[in-house]
């Protein structure tokens, strides 16, 4: 499985969605600087990592949104392929358009860097499918924009058509007011595209990727990855 | 040849930052602000335009940059 990570001025997460990457594949995946106009060839994924894109000017992710790599990563998503934003990449991938909504300031204003949990509402995804036997993921946040919102019709779309992917919870994996970090529309943490194989989550699942991280549970999403999109 | 964009949040988008202000704006005693909304002011230097097409020149980069317009209106001025 071929993977890219794009590399924006203020991303900060590459490295680390990298090696999340690598180790759930056994290859190494191609950095790709922002001002690239192509992506690599052959490729099965394309990741959008976390961070602070030009400097969150404007709106987060908005000037990554039109840099010139994007161009190709959008084609690359219009032809079925599959991409990951994780965070900032998520911001991104919602000011091209392609998931739909906005995320916007926090509901309580503060910056929140802290574990999380997250039920995992559909296991019918290549970025989900090794959580078949269910469970509640322990992932951590880190963002100041990540209240997710998105028109009631559309919501309903996305709770019909089954592309809520993670939801915030609590350790039991109770959906409550109490365990929504941001004031997400319907505690959503991540949605999927109608193809379902473009992927934009606010949680870092590349941050407990590893028991040296003090957890493990995002590996799950990169190895459901890994099965879904290696070479039969 | 200058231009003036107001971007605000649409009717019904929560705006976190602007109730915060409605507080602070209460807490320094006064009362009578029933809500706030923030939004912001992007003051262009164009050149190279002509006149009758910069409007629409200015409506386009809302459309393609200045504004999201899944939460947020804006307005243009030509001054």
């Amino acid at each position: 499985m071929k993977t890219a990570v794009i590399v924006f001025p203020g991303s900060n997460c590459d490295r680390d969605l990298a090696r999340a990457l690598e180790q759930a594949t056994g290859r190494p995946a191609t950095m790709v600087w922002h001002k690239e106009t192509a992506l690599p060839g052959g490729l099965d994924l394309v990741a959008l990592p976390g961070g602070f894109s030009f400097g969150d000017y404007l709106r987060c992710g908005a000037i990554a949104a039109r840099s010139p790599i994007m161009r190709a990563v959008v084609e690359f998503a219009r032809g079925g392929g599959h991409v990951l934003g994780i965070c900032n990449g998520f911001q991104v991938l919602l000011e091209t358009g392609l998931l739909p909504g906005a995320l916007l300031r926090n509901a309580g204003l503060n910056f929140v860097c802290r574990d999380v949990h997250l039920n995992v509402e559909t296991t019918d995804s290549p970025f989900t499918g090794a959580w078949h036997n269910g469970g509640v993921a322990r992932i951590p946040v880190a963002h100041h924009d990540g209240n997710y919102l998105v028109d009631d019709s559309l919501l309903d779309r996305l709770h019909g058509e089954g592309r809520v992917a993670f939801t915030y919870c609590d350790a039991m994996g109770n959906v409550t007011d109490e365990s929504n970090p941001n004031g997400s529309v319907s505690n959503i943490a991540g949605v999927l595209s109608a193809n379902r194989r473009v992927l934009g989550m606010m949680p870092h699942p590349e941050r407990l990727s590893d028991p040296a991280l003090g957890g493990s549970d995002g590996a799950k999403l990169f190895e459901s990855l890994a099965g879904a999109l290696a070479p039969a | 040849m200058h231009a003036r964009v107001h971007i605000t949040l649409k009717p019904g988008v929560l705006d976190p930052q602007g109730e915060a202000v409605r507080h602070a704006l209460g807490a320094i005693g006064f009362n009578g602000v029933n809500g706030v909304r923030q939004g912001k002011v992007i003051d262009l230097d164009l050149h190279g335009i002509e006149p009758a097409k910069a409007e629409e020149e200015v409506r386009q980069m809302c459309e393609k940059l200045l504004a999201n317009t899944v939460i947020e209106n804006y307005t243009v001025e030509i001054l």
